[in-house]
């Protein structure tokens, strides 16, 4: 029994291709050719070259003293908020851009929700001189004013995306249709491990950077590799699948995820997925979504622009289904005071999604001995005017 | 057999198929497009099952489809409309839709729905061939559905084979590999593709679809294929200026005078 992905590109019942044929000769060259072209020596090279010089890999893990106090267990930090551009987006995102490039395409699109996917996007794309468009629900535009300008100082084009509830679902679907669109001399760099396989698993494997560091980093600092608890936020699920990867079937790891409950799970205003969701295909993955009885796709809620999705990776859907994790619905002002919570602890600002798995803390019990490690998965640099917003409400 | 394959029994060219979605531009319009669209000689009529992320389709299709739900339309109300479609109508109809809601209905519950009011086939873009066709297909047969499935200038000649096969209704070619609502005219690549579906499925019923929009877009495209399909530029004319059924017959009538 695994909880990787199996040969046909699913996780138990979850994942799959469901895509239109104006989308198949580009996913199925993907599949065909990603492990090929991530496992040669050449493009391993280059790759951990960049997460090292360029991204400033390996990023620390912080032993949390005051934290720990705080909440009586030993809490570690995997510090992906020192990246460069502020979060993990960009392992992805590097490793993208190079098999992009070794399929011979000249053009990227991207989506993006709270900006900083689009930001790592936008930013690989000017190290490589290749053309970006990134995709932005017009609602996103406006709470996540300072990563669109960061995008267009990068070089590339915000595209506002107007349908639907104009967030992260939106502006994937319009992702979807330039592909659809522009097939040949476009890759179309998904940023979390969601859509038609081989992205979730592409995309988690570019992640696993993460938990492959954690386990060298804890050996050194503990003397064992595996943690008792990982906490992370999910929204589609791509700092999660990263920090859990290398621990997918270790049992004794347990792992919790952060989702966004909005206003409340129950209030109608919420991106809680897997409380709220069923099985259902978004974005070509069969994977829990949340959808009402006709599966029309219902629009999600988060105070976090990057946890404002309706659906979930499939891999993760499928570790939740299977009980292999637990969730924790944390609600936008649980979030909010977990991020001055942290700022005054430890002097980290987190950004508004990494805030919801350090809300967790206040709601799990852990035992004094039991090591505990965070993703902070991105800085809060962005989300400054809500913070500051909030801080003036109260 | 069905109405759609009788059709292309005793028509073998100048098939002009239109796209509406159902429940659009209001809930009840429904079966007045289709008696309309049958009064007026349209050969094939695709009922759009609106849907909230149609990822194959454009803009057109997805802000009627928008419309359309918030109209009250789903696939409960849709079927209690088509309850009288055979009583009015032996034009072929072809349910047009995203894999997810016949999932959510159940795939079985939705197919004898189906047969129930006389749909003849259906088009769902994001079900692939290989999925089908292992899991789905005796389902469609066994009730005499008809499935048809998309090529397009991307697709591989032996997917084009494999496509053309399993479509027991027609086989919807992709006019480019562009979404639908682009209207630009046909280009060299473009009947280069056309000529290489011809030759390579001479006996297999074709529509050509995506970006066919006027009367000479239409005979064009019938040049390369039994016929053709018209969606968003249908859509935008149902909106015009007068009466629902005379901007209907004004568009048919433009398109075939």
């Amino acid at each position: 029994m695994t909880y990787n992905i199996n040969q046909k590109g699913f996780y138990g019942q979850f994942g799959g291709a469901y895509i239109p044929e104006m989308l198949y000769s580009n996913i199925a060259r993907l599949k065909d050719s990603y492990l090929e072209i991530t496992s040669k020596a050449s493009f391993k090279q280059k790759f951990h070259a960049l997460l090292k010089d360029y991204v400033g890999r390996p990023s620390p893990l912080y032993f949390a003293e005051r934290l720990s106090e705080k909440y009586e267990c030993q809490i570690y930090l995997k510090r992906e908020d020192l990246n460069h551009t502020g979060a993990h987006k960009i392992n992805n995102t590097i490793g993208q851009i190079l098999l992009a490039r070794e399929l011979g395409k000249t053009r990227i699109i991207a989506e993006t929700g709270a900006g900083q996917h689009g930001v790592a996007t936008a930013t690989v794309c000017a190290l490589m001189d290749m053309e970006c468009i990134v995709y932005m629900g017009s609602v996103d535009i406006v709470r996540q004013a300072a990563n669109v300008s960061r995008m267009r100082m990068l070089g590339a084009e915000v595209r506002p995306a107007e349908s639907g509830s104009k967030t992260l679902k939106d502006a994937t679907n319009e992702a979807i249709r330039d592909w659809i669109d522009n097939p040949v001399e476009t890759h179309y760099i998904i940023g979390s491990v969601v859509g038609p396989h081989p992205y979730p698993d592409m995309v988690a494997r570019f992640q696993s950077v993460i938990s492959e560091e954690i386990r060298i980093q804890l050996k050194e600092k503990i003397g064992r590799e595996n943690p008792d608890y990982i906490i992370a936020c999910v929204g589609g699920g791509s700092n999660a699948a990263g920090a859990i990867y290398h621990y997918l079937d270790q049992s004794d790891v347990k792992f919790v995820f952060a989702e966004a409950a909005g206003l409340g799970v129950e209030t109608g205003h919420s991106a809680a997925t897997s409380i709220l969701g069923k099985p259902g295909i978004i974005h070509g993955a069969n994977t829990l979504l949340m959808q009402d009885k006709y599966g029309q796709i219902i629009e999600p809620y988060s105070i976090s622009a990057g946890l404002d999705y309706p659906g979930i990776g499939p891999m993760l859907a499928n570790l939740i289904h299977s009980a292999r994790a637990t969730v924790e619905a944390i609600t936008d002002q649980q979030a909010m005071d977990a991020a001055f919570s942290l700022a005054r602890t430890e002097g980290i600002i987190p950004a508004l999604e990494t805030a919801h798995a350090f809300a967790v803390l206040e709601r799990k019990k852990f035992l004094p001995e039991d090591v505990v490690v965070i993703n902070l998965s991105g800085r809060g640099d962005k989300d400054l005017p809500t913070y500051i917003k909030a801080d003036l409400a109260s | 057999m069905n109405r759609l394959q009788k059709l292309f029994d005793t028509k073998q060219g100048d098939i002009l198929n239109i796209y509406a979605p159902a429940g659009y531009p209001k809930l009840e319009d429904t079966m007045s497009i289709i008696t309309e669209l049958d009064r007026l000689g349209v050969d094939i009529i695709e009922l759009g099952m609106p849907y909230s992320d149609p990822m194959a389709d454009g803009k057109t299709i997805q802000d009627s489809s928008q419309i359309a739900l918030e109209n009250g339309m789903n696939l409960d109300v849709l079927f209690q409309q088509l309850s009288t479609l055979r009583e009015n109508t032996q034009v072929p109809v072809v349910l047009m839709g995203y894999f997810n809601q016949l999932v959510q209905y159940g795939l079985e519950r939705f197919l004898d729905s189906c047969v129930k009011v006389g749909v003849d086939g259906l088009i769902l873009p994001d079900l692939p061939m290989e999925i089908y066709s292992n899991q789905f297909q005796a389902l469609f047969e066994e009730r005499d559905l008809s499935m048809s499935f998309l090529v397009t200038p991307e697709t591989s000649d032996a997917r084009c084979q494999t496509a053309a096969q399993l479509s027991t209704g027609f086989l919807y070619v992709v006019s480019s590999s562009s979404i639908t609502g682009k209207s630009g005219n046909l280009g060299e690549d473009q009947i280069s593709y056309f000529e290489k579906i011809q030759s390579l499925l001479p006996d297999t019923n074709k529509l050509i679809g995506f970006g066919i929009h006027d009367q000479a877009s239409y005979e064009n495209a019938c040049e390369y294929a039994n016929g053709a399909i018209i969606g968003s530029a249908f859509i935008r004319a149902l909106t015009g200026d007068k009466e629902l059924s005379s901007n209907i017959e004004e568009f048919i009538t433009s398109i075939r005078p």
